[in-house]
């Protein structure tokens, strides 16, 4: 095994350690948000495809490169504006219903 | 000189995309930083892409018209179906989509491990390590490719929910596992030399470890019942990532390795929560078999079936409900198909007008993922502060009046906590049953997610208004209005 390899497979390690840290106190109700940001995450595979698409040199190559592509475009920008839908559902209200009891819907107070 | 200049601007921009990925999933801890860690983790990804774009246009040779064409075409396809999609879907929608962004990018990672295995057959990069590399990234992106689809078109609709049980099913799943095994170790040792393969046979190999991949992602996910998809679909999301990770280790990449380990990891604690909150082992859902309901049916069920239900008429809930000081509603998937979020917020702000104390209890795996129900009704813009966990919401069933339960079956179901022959034995419910008063709207008998009869239905405290749930609640804000 040469030195790139092992130092790629600390890195792997490593940030498996984080990411099980990262993740331990979230709760439930962002747990579909975070499954969804975490898949966005994995878009990054679009890197893979564009580094594969500019060694590619013969027509399965091409191919192969060009799938990857269209695949890790859809997972990277679907993910990302899908999981801001839910998170935009998030956004400020409770505080503002609870901070205005009078304003509009809040008014029939909290709880 | 200027080259390398711009290969270390390129690593450290990669790094700083992986950086902002793990600070972008560290900021989704909480509902208040969520949305500007999401924005921050896409900033990242952002970077991390730009700086393969001129990573890959200034090295030496630069890039071919057709590489160009290939990215930037493929780019618009692939991310103007996603832009699309993830802009129009249905919030009730949503899991499934997940779910085949999933695939995709399952998907992308097989192909990427398996153009760089063509490419470097045959040559002095054909190492164990890069065999072994490859192996994984394809094994594991062909069957979260497959499995991610037919988890989406379980919950679409498209594959029908309940587990579908092939005979000798099991058995051609191990196969599957078998045979690319047996392929793995072949092109490992293959490319240590230690047994003599030439490329065409070693490209027969990779095609057969392509199919047992794409077959065993299908076998794996028909046999597991629908209620048991939030967890899947989260298993597969964890497997994605190893998958790009490998991929990463394919092609030697920094920012796929850290992203998607963090996302393998991150994505298996996630599971373990979601398994944990049904209690549930995740062996026993792989298994599969949730919810057969045929050979479960011998106790209470068949007296549901008999005729012990009490029908009663929206005039008769508008009534308890406006007269009640504390009602408790209990939505489930029934309310989110029927888009019927802001028709019981508008019931409930009626009855809040009244002076009636509502409440939501949520139940964790309440919709079709865990917190989903949180997203539809805030959606509807219902008070955040309303919406109730499970751990704070049952000791509060006794002393309520009235429960609404809306289109939610299973996490109802008293048989989890009392029937040990139960298939959903020992997964935590709501304490429904333990309500003063409790008013089911619901289209049929028809059962649950899971398959089984829900005894609660025959509980001489329960009311049944036979409606869709949004027809239901509209009918309620009708006659509250008129009492």
């Amino acid at each position: 095994m040469n030195a790139e390899l092992l130092s790629a497979i600390a890195i792997f390690v490593l940030a498996v350690l984080v990411g099980f840290e990262v993740i331990s106190k979230v709760p439930a109700t962002l747990h579909t948000p975070l499954m969804s940001g975490a898949n966005s995450i994995h878009g990054i595979v679009l890197v893979g495809a564009i580094l594969i698409a500019a060694e590619a040199d013969n027509a399965v190559s091409y191919g192969l490169a060009f799938v990857a592509v269209v695949f890790g475009a859809a997972n990277v920008v679907g993910g990302y504006v899908v999981t801001d839908r839910m998170l935009q559902m998030f956004r400020r209200k409770p505080a503002a219903a609870k901070a205005g009891p009078k304003a509009g819907r809040g008014a029939a107070g909290p709880g | 000189m200027p080259q390398q200049w711009i290969e270390t601007f390129v690593f450290f921009a990669w790094l700083a995309g992986a950086a902002a990925f793990v600070l972008g999933l560290h900021r989704m801890n909480s509902p208040a930083t969520a949305r500007g860690g999401n924005w921050l983790s896409a900033a990242g990804m952002a970077v991390a892409i730009v700086a393969t774009l001129v990573h890959v246009a200034t090295r030496p040779g630069g890039l071919g018209t057709t590489a160009i064409a290939i990215i930037a075409i493929g780019f618009l396809i692939g991310g103007g179906f996603g832009l699309l999609v993830a802009r129009t879907v249905k919030m009730t929608a949503m899991p499934q989509l997940v779910s085949l962004f999933n695939a995709v990018g399952g998907g992308a990672a097989a192909l990427i491990a398996i153009d760089d295995y063509i490419r470097v057959l045959g040559t002095a990069e054909e190492t164990v390590s890069t065999a072994i590399f490859v192996v994984l990234g394809v094994a594991i992106g062909c069957v979260t490719f497959t499995g991610s689809l037919v988890a989406s078109g379980k919950l679409q609709g498209l594959v029908p929910g309940k587990p579908i049980v092939v005979p000798g099913g099991r058995l051609l799943t191990i196969a599957l596992a078998v045979l690319a095994l047996l392929g793995t170790a072949a092109l490992v040792l293959g490319a240590g030399g230690a047994i003599a393969l030439g490329p065409a046979a070693k490209l027969f190999i990779l095609g057969a470890i392509i199919a047992a991949g794409l077959g065993f992602g299908v076998t794996m996910v028909l046999p597991i019942g629908g209620a048991d998809m939030p967890v899947v679909i989260s298993l597969l999301n964890s497997f994605t990532g190893t998958a790009a990770a490998m991929a990463g280790f394919v092609i030697n990449n920094p920012v796929l390795i850290i992203a998607g380990a963090l996302v393998g990891a991150a994505g298996g604690i996630l599971t373990k929560l979601m398994a944990d909150a049904m209690n549930r082992s995740l062996m026993n859902i792989v298994a599969g078999g949730f919810g057969g309901g045929e050979g479960t049916v011998g106790g209470p069920g068949v007296e549901g079936a008999g005729g012990s239900v009490r029908e009663i008429g929206p005039d008769d809930v508008a009534i308890q409900l406006a007269y009640a000081s504390s009602v408790i509603v209990v939505p489930g998937y029934g309310l989110a198909v029927a888009q019927a979020q802001h028709a019981v917020r508008e019931l409930a702000e009626l009855l809040e007008s009244r002076g009636v104390d509502v409440k939501y209890a949520i139940h964790p795996v309440a919709g079709r993922m865990p917190g989903h129900m949180n997203v539809l009704l805030a959606e509807a813009n219902v008070p955040y502060p309303l919406l109730k966990e499970m751990d704070d919401i049952n000791p509060e069933f006794e002393r309520a009046d009235v429960v609404l339960v809306v289109g939610a079956n299973d996490v109802t179901n008293p048989a989890a906590r009392s029937n040990p022959s139960s298939p959903i034995y020992g997964m935590p419910i709501l304490d429904v049953d333990k309500a003063k008063s409790i008013v089911v709207i619901k289209r049929s008998m028809g059962r649950g997610y899971a398959g089984i009869d829900n005894e609660l239905y025959t509980n001489p405290k329960t009311g049944m208004l036979f409606a869709d749930a949004k027809d239901g609640l509209a009918s309620l804000v009708a006659a509250v209005k008129a009492v």
